[in-house]
């Protein structure tokens, strides 16, 4: 178990929000060989540049492969290997459970224990909503287990590091390069 | 001042403020907009034969002048047919730009007529790709395409523009600033890397300059001679690096690797240091990784930083423009020397000129009267001298032509190196010949490979490209006839081309308005290539009808160590032992 928690990295990549920029990602990973564990896409502070969590499994010499040959994409601005001790990170799944009359009680208290929130309920199922890291929505799981999981769905990983600092405002500054003047 | 006008002349526009002059292309129909304000144009453009051509007349242009080269091409098969140019560009480092005619951006995405997502094809094997349906983008994205493809590690872009956009009116405004914010490539080296890498140097004992195509992309043979001669250190030049350093200078060991000399390979696998330049540590180079130069420390200077630890680890990275880093190193060492450090390799020098003199490259003349491969291009290059231009296809032929030619200048012999695309040679010599009009250029080709992309002879005819062709005719796909004669019991599966009986190729050359000359004789050889150098209207097509169990050598057998090099078949270099007793000395 430790020696795979060793090997998961995670990746905070800015890009260019233009159209085609997770293909290129998607498939620089796949035509490299490299594993994506989970991939988020979002916007950010900035209208024009989009965050990616990545989270990759590979060992540490791999991964600094992945990191170049990533920094080689055009539209890649920034990536930062997020630590997981100064870092935060969160996950979020929708789960439907069956839970009827009487076993509905003890999927509440479970949904109670673990700060979940039931968003939806039906005659025989709730369907709860549940924000953590990766360990606390996996014991969640477990314990739901038994009343029986009907349908799950699990977002990728985001995360932040810890502090005042922010991985994109230098690094978003407009470098304006000067075009080669008009020939002829 | 922006100007009011459609897409396509938009297009054109930009295409010359990039400082374009030469287009190699097709008209189809999505990209048919632009090329009727082509016809107006200062570009001239050059109608080929197949988009393949276009590609690698494009590349050949680009290697020759180290200029952008440029082709265009249609939607659908138009841009599928430039794949393999492309991946052969990114592969080689070649700065081109394509530009290929998409369906209309409210097509895209339907399987519209001759619709192909090109974008998407060509992501893996281009340095970057646009899509541009808003004709206001036109001329941004081809100023940042020109910009891409020719700075850091040069590659290919493909600018892919919807017919909708080409036919639409929009302004345009060549643009002052781009906006780049994920491309800063990093040229100025960092001096400590270079101060560790000067002391590693002086330090070591059995140094070697192993220099790839980085240092002809950087146009830095001018530094690395003075580096070389200053310090004494002997030089490899790979495949891609071939005229970087002048093959008649002494300390110049030839090429390493697969089919390397004895002594490029020697001095790597028994080198305590190794100073990679612009080179990538190549599967082909360093044969099987684990046993490659076993005691060697690793001083590696790229533009791309991505290839440095890739397949070797690194004592020393420096990552910067190779020729800013050899400038460095050479000030460094000079300082040095003036404060009286001067590294001692002497011992080591003799060592690899003992190698270099004991085991020059050779061949086996034919007891028949045949002609022997190697002997034709050992003659067309002392004829054609070094300040003739040389292209490759891939094969034997091209093994030959690294080996024997002779090679004093950068720039003069073009090939397709990483990807080892056949057919390269003669739409590579053409574009070659467009970007360098005054110089002599010869395409050497394999029997096979000129079969593939021959048709550009019309072009070449027609468009007074008169380039030279050396068809080294085996009558067969012949590395292939050697792997099966070495590894698959001489059982020759599909390898026999019966070139010598079809085609004729001199009939062929004149059918295309070319002159047809044929050889066979080594009495012959002499005079046929002066025959050749003194056409100078027309493309000239030499058959030389070679033997055809020639076979490359040296070799290292792919995988296996490069301690394992056969000088000859079933002949190992004695180098081991040489070595224990020099280098103990």
């Amino acid at each position: 178990m430790t020696a795979t928690v060793n090997t998961k990295h995670t990746l905070s990549v800015l890009v260019e929000n233009k159209p085609g920029v997770l293909a290129r990602i998607a498939g620089l990973f796949s035509r490299r060989g490299f594993n994506i564990d989970s991939l988020a896409v979002g916007p950010t502070e900035h209208a024009e540049v989009s965050r990616m969590t990545i989270v990759v499994d590979v060992e540490e010499s791999p991964l600094e492969q992945v990191t170049k040959q990533l920094n080689k994409l055009v539209e890649v601005i920034k990536i930062v290997e997020l630590d997981g001790g100064a870092s935060v990170n969160r996950e979020l799944i929708l789960v439907k459970v069956k839970a009827d009359v009487e076993s509905r009680g003890q999927v509440l208290d479970a949904v109670q224990l673990f700060r979940a929130k039931v968003v939806d309920i039906a005659p025989d199922a709730v369907t709860i909503q549940a924000v953590g890291n990766a360990d606390k929505l996996a014991d969640l799981l477990r314990v739901l287990e038994p009343f029986g999981i009907r349908e799950l769905v699990q977002s990728g990983m985001v995360a932040i590091g810890r502090g005042s600092r922010s991985i994109s405002e230098r690094s978003l500054r407009p470098v304006a390069i000067p075009a080669p003047p008009a020939a002829g | 001042m922006s100007e009011q006008m459609t897409g396509a002349q938009s297009l054109i526009r930009s295409l010359e403020a990039a400082g374009t002059t030469e287009i190699f292309g097709i008209p189809g129909g999505a990209i048919l907009p632009a090329y009727d304000p082509l016809m107006d144009s200062s570009i001239r453009h050059i109608l080929v034969r197949h988009e393949q051509g276009a590609g690698h007349a494009a590349q050949g242009y680009a290697s020759a002048t180290g200029r952008v080269g440029v082709c265009m091409a249609t939607s659908g098969p138009g841009a599928t047919n430039l794949v393999t140019p492309l991946a052969d560009a990114h592969m080689d480092s070649v700065p081109m730009v394509a530009v290929t005619g998409q369906v209309g951006a409210s097509m895209i995405g339907t399987d519209a007529f001759q619709e192909a997502d090109i974008r998407g094809i060509t992501m893996p094997i281009t340095k970057h790709n646009f899509l541009v349906t808003d004709p206001a983008e036109i001329p941004r994205t081809v100023a940042e395409a020109f910009y891409i493809a020719s700075t850091g590690r040069p590659g290919p872009v493909l600018v892919d523009v919807a017919k909708s956009a080409l036919q639409s009116m929009t302004s345009y405004a060549w643009p002052t600033e781009l906006n780049l914010p994920g491309y800063r490539p990093v040229t100025r080296p960092h001096s400590k890397q270079i101060r560790e890498a000067a002391r590693l140097i002086l330090e070591s004992r059995r140094p070697v300059l192993y220099v790839g195509g980085g240092v002809i992309r950087a146009r830095a043979a001018q530094e690395l001679r003075v580096l070389a001669e200053l310090t004494g250190i002997p030089v490899v030049t790979t495949l891609m690096a071939r005229g970087a350093f002048p093959d008649s200078h002494p300390q110049h060991l030839g090429m390493p690797g697969m089919h390397g000399t004895v002594a490029a390979v020697a001095s790597l696998q028994k080198s305590d240091l190794i100073i990679s330049l612009g080179a990538r540590f190549d599967d082909r180079v360093t044969g099987n990784l684990d046993s490659f130069a076993p005691g060697a420390k690793v001083i590696h200077a790229d533009i791309d930083p991505a290839e440095i630890g890739k397949n070797r680890a690194v004592d020393v990275p420096i990552v910067g423009d190779c020729r800013e880093v050899i400038s460095d190193l050479v000030v460094a060492l000079k300082a040095e020397a003036d404060a009286g450090h001067t590294g001692d390799y002497e011992g080591w020098v003799q060592f690899v000129a003992g190698i270099k003199k004991t085991y020059a490259l050779g061949y086996d003349k034919p007891t028949d009267g045949s002609l022997a491969p190697q002997y034709v291009l050992e003659r067309l290059g002392a004829i054609a001298g070094p300040e003739s231009v040389y292209c490759a296809g891939v094969g034997q032929h091209q093994m030959w032509a690294a080996q024997f030619v002779g090679y004093e200048r950068p720039n003069t012999w073009i090939n397709s190196g990483g990807l080892g695309t056949m057919g390269f040679a003669v739409p590579a010599a053409m574009g070659a010949k467009v970007g360098r009009p005054d110089d002599t250029v010869w395409a050497i080709d394999g029997d096979g490979c000129f079969q593939m992309t021959n048709q550009e002879l019309a072009t070449c005819a027609i468009n007074d490209i008169p380039i030279k062709v050396a068809i080294i005719n085996n009558e067969s796909l012949g590395m292939v006839r050697q792997w099966q004669s070495l590894f698959y019991n001489e059982r020759y599966s599909n390898t026999d081309l019966h070139s010598k009986r079809i085609p004729d190729f001199v009939k062929l050359a004149d059918a295309y308005g070319c002159v047809g000359l044929s050889c066979d004789s080594p009495d012959d050889v002499d005079s046929t290539i002066a025959k050749a150098m003194e056409i100078n209207d027309v493309p000239v097509v030499v058959d030389f009808r070679v033997h055809r169990d020639a076979m490359v050598w040296p070799m290292v057998a792919a995988g296996t160590s490069n301690d394992e090099i056969k000088y000859a078949r079933d002949l190992a270099p004695k180098f081991d032992d040489d070595a224990d007793v020099e280098l103990r000395a």
